[in-house]
């Protein structure tokens, strides 16, 4: 059991709900939060505000992991997907419910709670997101 | 005194489907024969990234979608199923987290074999009652595990609904709710073992017949009603068979128990069971509409409710999140090679 | 600010070293750079040493202070430096010592750079170079250091039109120039089915894209240029050293298709050097995958974006080319002993300028670049030598 709870646990709200935040200063929007903003620097430090992601984004580029890390073995080949959010942020996560062949560049697609990993039979369970096609709208 | 009832429901079912005659070939049986017999054609296999927690908040998500509450009035979170994913550690705490509701909230699990779901309606009915909270979430939801050629294996699924309860808009009033409760050994799994042991054939006569029919006619009593009265009747559902052959023991009619009978094509989602049938049932129901809900738990109990849809109803925004039925159409087959590896009953360091 | 030249170069072989272990390989190769030098050892002002992950490799830190000691030099009591960069390492390790002697605080200094890479079990080796990505946002939710560069791959091929086989004949150029280098990890040439039919490692990189396991080290010797020739017959000088950071996750880039920090590092070497791409002989760029080399090309200057893909088609970067590039056999061929690698790209070019890179020789080579990056573009050092 590697122990890592604390390092994990912090990262809750980003990984259960995908909450940034958002400089005070020129409203970028930046995911995961930063404590300040790289182009406001200095005055935005104490004005980021929490900012909740809709969760919904396009697919930017992929691959299809062959070769997995350990912890992941059980689920390969799966694909990995760099997501650009809609409201500007990218981020790095798996694709679900659907066909490999049919991931592709420019794939709407929203997010999804699943168990990312866990720390051996004995250590915690780590949750947080993935993404999965745009249901088409009711 | 201000109607209780429920204000949004959602549902989640994973996407992986096996068939019963997929399963029988693997243990040399007769696949046609297990699959009429039990009345199941396939059931719903949780993804390696799935678990109860999972499909918990994918459920409470939906109901969030469908309403427009806000999620840090819910002042309590119970969850029943028979596979929390730890022993100790609550599943109700992830839920909290992922939807915003806590730090001001009350929590615990549930277990009370297949029936752990509808008990936490009560607790949440009640704590609306009194006044403590606004409103409660109530969750039934299991990955359920079987023994690898047990008769078992062909039902044994995973699914989950999730329900907010409280007193504003409701969209469907708890007329009344009691529970029938006895100590039968009929289904159990020791603690630490990791599949459920039964005892055949006892499992039904002195403990699903006795105890859904108990409370099923103990509940009309008290609301003074009959079969007839009632437009949607569901029960939990283990196979095809017992809910129908006890729909009609009561007094049912095959088109009452139609709706919320999911299980023919998703299996038993054991504390989902009921659940997820009465999920299906409100997807479609009409204000006016009449609902009777008779829960099973081994153990042995049944929760029942008699249930009335409200003009509320019309304002649900039921289109914001998938029908039952949208996903159990929603399905991608697997082999018996790739369930067990998904299962985990394949041994491995 | 002075010059600096590059005196004397060391190296071991590069491959599965059963029998080597770090101690033995560092010292193997420090004291080869030192005897080729003309220096001894009381004329070392310092020492730095490039090693991207001692501690989980072989569960050993304080890298600087090992290796004085297992060189021999504990008791004069050199000053030593361990510069971690992922896989820039060797390469910062090489600019930490160029700016000590540039700035004047130093005359000698001696880099090294080592990785002993075999001593954990392969998923381990795998795991460990994936803490150059971004453990939190990257790796945590399954992504792995192959499939951060397959990622660029997907997305060149989308925006240039990079093929498979683009990549596959970068694997096929880069064993054919291994199998003449006799430190090489791999010295035999593969023909371009056996790379495009590899074992898929992350789409759409398959066993034959990616650069290996490896041990190894290598060392180079510094001098300021002034005092060079006092100890060494063919000293080459260091006319231009460039660095630059990037974010750590590909995903936070400005463009996945582009090594901003290569551009930058390179710009910077450019400018110090007074040159232009046009300038530069040939290179040893950092193809820990055969992607990379694609884009190092283009980051670099020597062709434009988007055209790396044609690069060994339009015979620019062939060892018979405009700009031979990684005439070594590169990461690929040669092997990827990770903090080794910066150095080990400075002794190629150093061979090459001083003419004695024998069967891989570019003929008239007077200028060449060093090009070593970090994880999946967060860290690059670029270093130009021109023959004195």
């Amino acid at each position: 059991m590697k122990s890592n709870v604390a390092r994990f646990w912090r990262e809750i709200p980003q990984r259960y709900s995908i909450i940034g935040n958002k400089c005070g200063s020129c409203e970028r929007v930046f995911f995961p939060p930063r404590e300040s903003c790289p182009f406001c620097r200095r005055k935005s430090m104490g004005k980021m505000d929490d900012f909740k992601l809709s969760g919904k984004g396009e697919v930017v580029s992929y691959t299809i992991i062959h070769v997995a890390p350990e912890d992941f073995e059980e689920q390969v080949p799966y694909p990995v997907a760099i997501i650009e959010l809609d409201e500007g942020p990218r981020l790095t996560a798996q694709i679900v419910d659907c066909d490999i062949n049919d991931v592709k560049i420019g794939m709407k697609v929203e997010s999804t709670f699943r168990r990312i990993q866990e720390d051996g039979y004995i250590g915690a369970i780590y949750y947080g997101y993935k993404f999965k096609p745009l249901e088409e709208n009711k | 005194m201000e109607d209780i009832g429920i204000i949004s429901y959602g549902a989640n079912i994973p996407r992986f489907r096996i068939k019963v005659e997929d399963i029988a070939s693997v243990w040399g049986k007769e696949g046609k024969t297990i699959s009429s017999g039990l009345g199941i054609i396939e059931k719903s296999v949780p993804g390696i990234d799935q678990d109860t927690a999972t499909i918990s908040v994918e459920a409470a998500r939906a109901a969030l979608k469908r309403c427009a509450i806000n999620p840090q009035e819910i002042g309590a979170i119970y969850i029943g199923s028979e596979s929390h994913p730890y022993a100790v550690k609550p599943t109700g705490t992830i839920v909290g987290e992922a939807i915003g509701a806590t730090p001001d909230l009350m929590v615990a699990d549930y277990e009370f074999a297949c029936k752990a779901g509808t008990a936490a309606i009560q607790t949440c009915a009640a704590f609306v009652k009194a006044e403590m909270i606004k409103y409660g979430l109530a969750i039934g939801a299991d990955t359920s595990q079987a023994a690898p050629g047990d008769a078992l294996e062909f039902s044994a699924s995973a699914g989950g609904a999730a329900f907010i309860v409280g007193k504003n808009n409701i969209i469907a009033k708890i007329n009344h709710t009691l529970s029938f409760t006895t100590d039968t050994p009929d289904f159990w799994r020791r603690a630490q073992r990791k599949y459920p042991s039964h005892g055949g054939r006892f499992t039904g006569g002195p403990a699903y017949f006795k105890h859904v029919s108990s409370s099923a006619k103990r509940l009309m009593e008290k609301a003074k009603t009959k079969p007839e009265d009632y437009d949607y009747a569901i029960f939990h559902q283990p196979n095809g068979k017992f809910p129908i052959n006890i729909s009609k023991m009561l007094g049912f009619s095959f088109d009452q128990i139609k709706q919320g009978l999911i299980v023919p094509y998703i299996g038993n989602t054991y504390s989902g069971s009921s659940l997820v049938g009465l999920a299906s049932v409100l997807d479609v129901a009409k204000p006016g509409d009449r609902i009777i809900l008779t829960s099973y738990g081994s153990g042995a109990g049944s929760d029942s409710f008699d249930i009335t849809v409200t003009e509320n109803m019309k304002k649900l925004k039921r289109k914001n999140a998938p029908l039952v039925s949208e996903m159990v159409e929603k399905k991608q087959y697997i082999d018996y090679g790739t369930y067990a590896k998904m299962t985990d009953i394949l041994y491995w360091e | 600010m002075r010059d600096v030249a590059v005196i004397g170069v060391g190296l071991t072989k590069f491959g599965e070293l059963w029998d080597k272990s770090f101690r033995q390989l560092i010292s193997e190769a420090g004291s080869k750079a030192i005897l080729d030098s003309g220096i001894s050892g009381k004329d070392i002002d310092a020492m730095y040493i490039g090693s991207m992950s001692s501690g989980r490799f072989i569960g050993q830190e304080h890298i600087g202070a090992l290796v004085a000691d297992a060189s021999g030099f504990s008791h004069l009591h050199i000053p030593a430096t361990r510069v971690e960069g992922a896989c820039a390492s060797g390469g910062l390790a090489v600019r930490e010592g160029y700016l000590s002697i540039a700035s004047g605080i130093n005359d000698v200094v001696v880099i090294g750079g080592i990785e002993k890479m075999n001593d954990v079990a392969g998923t381990s080796a795998t795991e460990t170079l994936a803490t150059a990505a971004d453990q939190e946002w990257e790796a945590f939710f399954g992504q792995t250091f192959p499939g951060i560069y397959a990622t660029i791959a997907t997305r060149h091929m989308h925006e240039y039109g990079t093929t498979k086989e683009d990549l596959a004949k970068v694997a096929v150029k880069n064993h054919a120039n291994g199998a003449l280098n006799p430190y090489a990890q791999y010295q035999k040439e593969i023909k371009i089915e056996k790379a495009l039919n590899a074992t898929m490692v992350a789409y759409p990189l398959g066993l034959f894209d990616c650069s290996p396991v490896t041990d190894g080290a290598a060392s180079v010797v510094l001098c300021a240029a002034e005092k060079a020739k006092q100890f060494c017959k063919k000293p080459v000088k260091i006319i231009g050293s460039g660095q630059a950071s990037d974010t750590l996750a590909l995903h936070a880039r400005r463009d996945i298709c582009t090594l901003d920090a290569t551009v930058s590092a390179g710009k910077m070497a450019y400018n110090q050097a007074k040159i232009k791409p046009t300038d530069i002989d040939f290179a040893e760029v950092h193809d820990c995958f055969t992607i990379a080399e694609i884009c190092a090309i283009e980051d670099l200057g020597f062709v434009k974006k988007g055209e790396g893909g044609k690069a060994i088609d339009n015979k620019i970067s062939t060892i018979d080319g405009k700009i031979p590039i990684n005439t070594s056999g590169g990461l690929k061929s040669k092997g990827h002993p990770v903090g080794a690698t910066g150095v080990a790209q400075i002794v190629e070019v150093t061979q090459q300028l001083r003419g004695i890179a024998d069967k891989r020789q570019v003929k008239g080579a007077k200028i060449g670049l060093a090009h070593n990056v970090g994880g999946s573009g967060a860290t690059c050092v670029v270093h130009i030598m021109e023959a004195m």
